[in-house]
């Protein structure tokens, strides 16, 4: 069976999506802004000749269509690093800011992980984690050609993560903040989870025929831990955001349900730069919670990119205060 | 004093004075090292820890942690110390060097291209010190650094690791 079969019906435009779903994937690159200006990537393009394109919905971000990237100056310099257009979505949403302590929980290779660190201009702690030793070198080589030098990479099973023989707390004073927001310790996280993948079948058609109903049962269980310990790490007020590259709504949509179901984190609205669908409230004999519906599906032939899943969910309730303020907690530290 | 244990991060001392660990760099001797060298000014590191792991790798972290830490990495490599002369590393100039204003070597754009692609090359024309230079071109309007060559009686040795090495266009 071809697991794109599935989705037909969530599809507005059925032809649109399965041409799209068999079309290869054009190459894009991100600015790297830690080091070069999109400006300054524009003009060493073409004092170099390199043949680029810039993607409608965000200036960062070139499409070459000579193909791979791995041979211009920009890139040489760190100020380019490939990326799909899609897997830049997850930083976006979190938006976080210079100072931040973010979590990554499944980091490696490490694209978003460099965007966030380009988003916190270098500053505050992020912590990019991976169960995998393998794919974390890949996840340093990346961070060390970018020049990301906030990032701590640690190797644990992101269902059991602690930073407690990290001392990340210990930065409280140093950042002047405030004792509510010590008591835990991300004002933001990423899980950015392992799955089925269907999304990247433009890049590597085997996902589809590797798929199984078995395989999703075995990763939804993973998805659930990480998302459920991104929650339990992030001060209230903080955001998560839960991404995939699947359309699978059992990766999706109910592993969000599970979680806004049995923590305080709530769905928030997040504004995507490009054309999505919204996330589904029925599949098959579920029903997922109406919030859901501020999630963002992105088909292929929506924006000519990969398929994707990202949802924004805010820590204690969609209202609770953002900025981490401790005003409306009055408790005092011992 | 005690033996480096090369398997976690240790924060380096702040001066010589307050070594503990025999041999270790402390922060005042690196932060000097990169002002003497490269005209770096002290102030590009005020917010950057410096950590040791492994035998005389230095690492900087833009953020401070309790030390030791027992974690995969921590920021980005920058030198390596313990030997005779300390050697930046790619990364490190690729970070810091931006600011350099001294054994800095302009290479032109055949010579770039040479240098990125891990080759050695004659340069009779630099008089400044020998040992570890910053190698830049210029690229869309500023000096941008490559890598890190050493310069040895009138040859310039690309240090770019393997894996950076690339052949790329010679620029007009
Ligand atoms: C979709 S990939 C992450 C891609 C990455 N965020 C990026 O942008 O480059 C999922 C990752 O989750 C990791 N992973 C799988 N199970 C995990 C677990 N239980 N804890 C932590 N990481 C896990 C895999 O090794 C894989 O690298």
């Amino acid at each position: 069976m071809n697991p794109l079969d599935r989705y037909e019906r969530l599809v507005d435009d059925v032809e649109a999506f399965r041409d799209a779903c068999d079309r290869p994937l054009p190459s894009v690159v991100r600015v790297n802004e830690l080091r070069a200006t999109p400006e300054r990537v524009r003009a060493a393009f073409a004092e170099e000749g390199v043949t680029y394109e810039q993607v409608d919905w965000n200036d960062r971000l070139f499409r070459l269509p000579d193909g791979s990237p791995g041979t211009s100056w920009p890139y040489v310099h760190g100020w380019l690093h490939g990326q799909e257009e899609v897997s830049a979505l997850p930083a976006l949403a979190l938006d976080p800011d210079p100072g931040d302590r973010v979590w990554d929980a499944c980091a490696a290779p490490g694209s978003k992980t460099c965007h966030l660190a380009d988003l916190m201009d270098n500053s505050g702690v992020l912590i990019g984690n991976d169960n995998n030793l393998g794919r974390l070198s890949a996840l340093r080589h990346n961070a060390e050609r970018l020049g990301v030098s906030n990032l701590v990479v640690t190797n644990d099973d992101a269902r059991n993560f602690t930073t407690d023989n990290l001392g990340v707390d210990s930065l409280d004073g140093v950042a002047g903040r405030s004792p509510a927001a010590s008591r835990t310790q991300f004002d933001g996280a990423v899980a950015d989870v392992p799955c089925s993948c269907e999304g990247t079948c433009r890049k590597n058609p085997d996902v589809l025929e590797k798929w199984s109903m078995g395989h999703v049962k075995g990763l939804v269980g993973i998805q659930k831990g990480v998302l459920r310990r991104a929650i339990d790490l992030t001060r209230p007020g903080g955001d998560v955001v839960y991404s995939t590259c699947t359309f699978a709504p059992e990766e999706n949509e109910a592993v969000v349900d599970h979680a806004i179901r049995t923590t305080d984190a709530e769905m928030v609205e997040w504004d995507a730069p490009l054309e999505t669908a919204p996330g589904i409230t029925e599949w098959e004999d579920q029903t997922f919670d109406e919030s859901l519906q501020k999630a963002h599906r992105v088909y292929p032939h929506q924006n000519d990119t990969g398929g994707f899943f990202v949802a924004k969910l805010r820590v204690g309730g969609a209202e609770s205060d953002a900025t981490g303020d401790a005003d409306e907690t009055t408790e005092v530290e011992a | 004093m005690t033996q480096n244990d090369g398997q976690r991060f240790d924060r380096l001392p702040p001066t010589p004075d307050e070594r503990e660990v025999e041999g270790r760099a402390s922060r005042e001797e690196v932060v000097d090292w990169w002002d003497e060298r490269f005209g770096v000014p002290s102030e590009t590191f005020e917010d950057v820890t410096f950590w040791e792991k492994g035998s005389g790798k230095i690492w900087a972290f833009s953020a401070n942690l309790p030390s030791p830490v027992e974690v995969e990495g921590l920021g980005i490599t920058v030198l390596r110390t313990r030997q005779e002369h300390w050697k930046p590393t790619t990364t490190g100039v690729k970070r810091f060097g931006q600011e350099a204003t001294e054994n800095v070597i302009d290479l032109g754009p055949g010579e770039a291209a040479a240098f990125a692609a891990g080759h050695d090359q004659q340069i009779g024309r630099w008089d400044g010190d020998w040992g570890y230079l910053i190698a830049a071109h210029e690229l869309a309007g500023e000096r941008e650094p490559i890598g890190v060559g050493l310069y040895l009686h009138g040859e310039l040795r690309s240090r770019i690791p393997k894996g950076y090495q690339e052949e790329l266009a010679v620029l007009d």
